[in-house]
């Protein structure tokens, strides 16, 4: 008898040994692929649970935070809604959906769990509280961009040229990120309301498209500002005709009168004397054809560059008309981000910084767990060129198509350059009016790009350049 | 050291376990240390001295190890349910193991000699069967998802009988074995195989004719599989005979598998178990959901398991409280043991009970009378059997089914019959320990 019960106890410590075996299954080997099975919500439980840390402004003011919401879950809520909501974002963890800073900074908002950690398990709170995250958004530069867009489509964007930090990203339409779900508001045609104009776009940038030309021009070293170049009208470029506007002959003139005037056939002249190769190579220096270098997701931006049917296309391709890309038309598209981009450079003495949306992140009790530096993006062009290049945007403000942008207060300091883009077609009497600019001169603190689209008979010195202007003016007295 | 001193030490881990395990829960609650959870801790140590005391003063003998190991278990269940359930069922899961220390000491006392059992035998073994039908009964009987398991007088109590007549069902095989083990295991060869004489071959039958109709009565595989498996072995040990174990696993086999495809919700258990992934398992009505989010939980316990209080068991924010793993406290509590303590947390439970189950052999072993062994070895793997029963289904290596895990799950029936059948392995083991008695 006791040689079976030693067998039967063999038997029990074999089906004991199974049991064990079984539970490592789960535990351990197959962990992986029962974590990711599309039944398991534990992931999402946890998200719930999660107290993610808040979105401030540069000045504190709360742009997202976590309220209680029960049982031990938070939700979020943006006190600001669509004054920040394109650059912010949302978290919606009952959707499983977020966007923008929530999107892109979801790492550090999420944090990692606190306490200490024990075999009884974590000894703390038991809740995984984020970190905070400290973004550069100017909540006044916010609010004066929705006030001068008054309604219209377009946006605003403004960067600190030598440090890359964007003040202000504000665009129409917008929509209450505490609601993502509810239907856009009218004025949103078909852009759909969470489309982020601002990176988003993809517009044509009309003649602020020059101050590229002018860099690739005035690197080559075949011309300076002096050069002279005959401005007649209408000049066949690619085999069609192109006119200045209202058709005007400017005979023989400097490269600066052509940009302080937006000279059409200087520029496509310029273009193809330079040569597809140069104006790709230094497009790309100024961050065309790339993934703009910002801390925001990517699926939410667009690459500007030329667009052949919906497809990025080389400037060296020889289907692009070179001649009309010089000067921002033929098939070029871009975003207001990139454009400020390109004006931010030029005030930074031709150094190109990472534009960059938050400043640090900082956990629960007050240690800063990120902090992000400044960091060079491309070296564009010399300095030397780039000081010809802010005297010849001076003279577009003080006497050429941007003189609107020469406002009391900020006389002899802005350099710019306007865009006027006619879309829609021929026959089409609508533009997107564009300026980019910055000031001081003499010591550059702040760029902008202003865009509106769809404005009949909108010059971009009528209606971009004074909100630039104020834009600059209302920067620069709060001390940016 | 002496065998009695010996278990006054085990004792202490089990004390140990259960404040550092209560002071967890409560930091996780409250986020601060009471006073109460060391409340919990002395007066659960309070009873386990007493126990050992009655130990000490009846049991002189006996071994020093079943005990401590018990309380362990105990203590760490309490722990378990304590965290699952919160206070007022871990005071209710506390107030059982009083009653059943009671019950402890009332075996002790009432069967000094159990070996008047075997007088009784055929009442217990009438009183085991009839407790088995109660839940069957009408007003009385509940069906739990599909198994008729519990008995439930409104108002009074809820119990599961099953937990009660598989130690009666047990000290009856024994006794039963003792006195026609030698001619069972006297049988002819037929094909290499040793058939018992064909007289004796009826009560075998009659065997797995009571195992078939648990299972057809309570549409229960898992009782009846430790019903049956627990007088498979006290058979095998009293005659020797593998033969007998493999057909009678067979025969078993055979049954389960028709009524597997007959009965639609052993049929359910049986696909939930296979394809427990499967969406229209997962969302059907007593379908998957259960296992499935089991294995999830599990699988989220890694090798150390997040700590305790720290696996999801309710959808969070739900309200009312919507359970993610429903029966956390008693089916699934295994789940939730490796999900908070992990593979190595479930795997010291686990070897817990093989030295409990070790324990009970070793005494069936030094016992000098054949009744003694078999109701020692049949106690010792009737309660292996149970804890694989649940804890593979848990873990997927049987279809689930509802036997609760000893100790650990919430229940009180399952506590006393427990206590009750450690009662009988101490007095098999002082007896046998007992010095010239051999």
């Amino acid at each position: 008898m006791d040689g079976s019960i030693q067998k039967l106890f063999l038997a029990v410590v074999l089906l004991f040994a199974l049991l064990i075996g079984w539970t490592s299954r789960w535990t351990v080997f197959s962990a992986t692929a029962l974590d990711n099975n599309p039944r398991n919500q534990l992931g999402y439980f946890r998200s719930l649970m999660v107290d993610r840390g808040r979105i401030l402004a540069d000045d504190g003011t709360v742009l997202a935070r976590s309220v209680k919401a029960g049982g031990g879950t938070w939700s979020r809520t943006y006190p600001q809604g669509s004054l920040f909501s394109q650059t912010v974002g949302y978290y919606n963890a009952r959707q499983g959906q977020k966007a923008g800073l929530e999107r892109f900074w979801s790492g550090q908002l999420e944090g990692t769990s606190t306490g200490v950690s024990s075999v009884f398990g974590p000894l703390g709170t038991g809740t995984q509280v984020g970190n905070d995250v400290h973004t550069t958004l100017d909540p006044a530069g916010q609010q004066l961009a929705r006030r001068l867009l008054a309604g219209r489509i377009g946006s605003v964007v403004a960067i600190v040229p030598q440090t890359g930090a964007i003040p202000v990203m504000y665009s129409n339409p917008s929509y209450d990120d505490n609601r993502p779900l509810a239907p856009c508001p009218a004025n949103s045609q078909g852009v759909g309301c969470q489309t982020n104009l601002a990176t988003q776009a993809e517009l044509p940038p009309g003649s602020t498209f020059k101050i590229v030309t002018t860099t690739a021009a005035l690197s080559t070293g075949r011309y300076t500002p002096q050069s002279t170049i005959v401005g007649n009208s209408p000049l066949t470029v690619s085999g069609v005709p192109l006119e200045n506007d209202g058709n005007q002959s400017w005979g023989p003139v400097s490269l600066t009168t052509g940009l302080t005037y937006s000279i059409n056939t200087v520029y496509a002249q310029v273009g193809e004397a330079i040569g597809r190769q140069t104006m790709f190579s230094y497009m790309k220096r100024f961050g065309f054809y790339s993934t703009p270098p910002l801390d925001y997701p990517a699926g939410q931006m667009t690459v500007s560059g030329e667009r052949i049917n919906g497809k990025l296309v080389p400037v060296t391709n020889d289907n692009v008309d070179l001649g009309r890309t010089a000067i921002g038309q033929a098939n070029l598209t871009v975003t207001p981000l990139q454009m400020a981009m390109v004006v931010a450079t030029v005030a930074d003495g031709g150094t190109l910084m990472k534009p960059y949306l938050v400043t640090r992140s900082v956990n629960q009790v007050g240690q800063t767990v990120t902090t992000t530096t400044p960091t060079v993006y491309s070296h564009v062009m010399k300095p030397q060129i780039a000081s010809e290049l802010a005297g010849m945007m001076t003279k577009v403000v003080e006497e050429g198509t941007g003189t609107a942008a020469n406002l009391q207060g900020l006389s002899g300091q802005v350099a710019g350059k306007t865009g006027t883009a006619q879309v829609g077609g021929p026959s089409s009497i609508l533009d997107d009016a564009w300026f980019i600019g910055f000031a001081p001169v003499a010591h550059p603190k702040v760029a902008v790009a202003v865009v509106l689209t769809d404005i009949p008979n909108g010059y971009g010195g009528t209606y971009a350049a004074p909100i630039a202007a104020q834009m600059m003016k209302a920067l620069l007295a709060e001390g940016l | 050291m002496r065998a009695r001193n010996r278990e006054l030490v085990g004792l202490i881990p089990a004390s140990l376990l259960l404040t550092a395990g209560f002071a967890a829960v409560f930091i996780q609650r409250s986020n601060h240390l009471s006073g109460l959870s060391l409340t919990y801790g002395a007066v659960f140590l309070g009873l386990c001295l007493a126990g050992h005391v009655f130990i000490r003063i009846a049991l002189p003998y006996a071994d020093p190890y079943i005990f401590p190991v018990v309380a362990v278990i105990a203590c760490f269940g309490l722990v378990m349910v304590y965290r699952i359930d919160g206070a007022t069922l871990a005071r209710q899961q506390a107030q059982w193991f009083v009653l059943g220390l009671v019950l402890f000491i009332g075996t002790v006392i009432f069967f000094r000699d159990y070996r008047k059992l075997e007088r009784y035998r055929y009442v217990i073994v009438t009183l085991s069967l009839a407790l088995l039908v109660v839940p069957r009964l009408p007003v009385i009987g509940e069906s739990v998802n599909g198994a008729y398991l519990e008995a439930h007088i409104p108002g009074v109590i809820t119990f599961q009988p099953v937990e009660i007549s598989k130690v009666g069902l047990i000290v009856f095989m024994a006794s039963y074995l003792r006195d026609t083990r030698l001619v069972l295991a006297g049988g002819r060869r037929v094909l290499g195989v040793t058939l018992p004489p064909l007289k004796h071959l009826g009560p075998l039958l009659l065997l797995w004719g009571v195992a078939m109709g648990i299972l057809i009565l309570l549409h229960e595989v898992g009782s009846s599989l430790m019903f049956y498996g627990g007088l498979l072995a006290v058979l095998y040990v009293a005659t020797g005979r593998l033969s007998f174990v493999v057909i009678g696993l067979l025969a078993f086999a055979g049954g389960a598998w028709y009524l597997a495809t007959h009965i639609p919700h052993i049929d359910a258990r049986v696909v939930a178990w296979l394809h427990p992934f499967r969406l229209s398992e997962y969302k059907a009505l007593g379908g998957s959901y259960q296992i499935a989010n089991a294995q999830f939980i599990q699988a989220a316990g890694g090798l150390f398991g997040q700590g305790l209080g720290g696996s999801i068991i309710d959808v969070p924010g739900s309200n009312p409280v919507v359970h993610w793993l429903p029966a956390a406290d008693t089916d699934m509590i295994y789940a939730v043991i490796v999900g908070e303590l992990g593979l190595f947390g479930a795997s010291a439970l686990l070897m817990c009970y093989l030295v409990l189950v070790q324990r009970g052999m070793k005494a069936a072993i030094l016992a000098g009378d054949s009744f003694s062994k078999l109701l020692a070895s049949g106690l010792s793997t009737i309660v292996a059997l149970q804890v694989f029963v649940i804890v593979g289904g848990v873990t997927r290596v049987l279809p689930l089914t509802g036997v609760t895990l000893p100790f650990v799950s919430y229940g009180g029936s399952s506590i006393l019959a427990n206590f009750v059948l450690v009662a009988l392995l101490l007095l098999v083991s002082d007896r046998a320990r007992r010095p010239g008695v051999r």
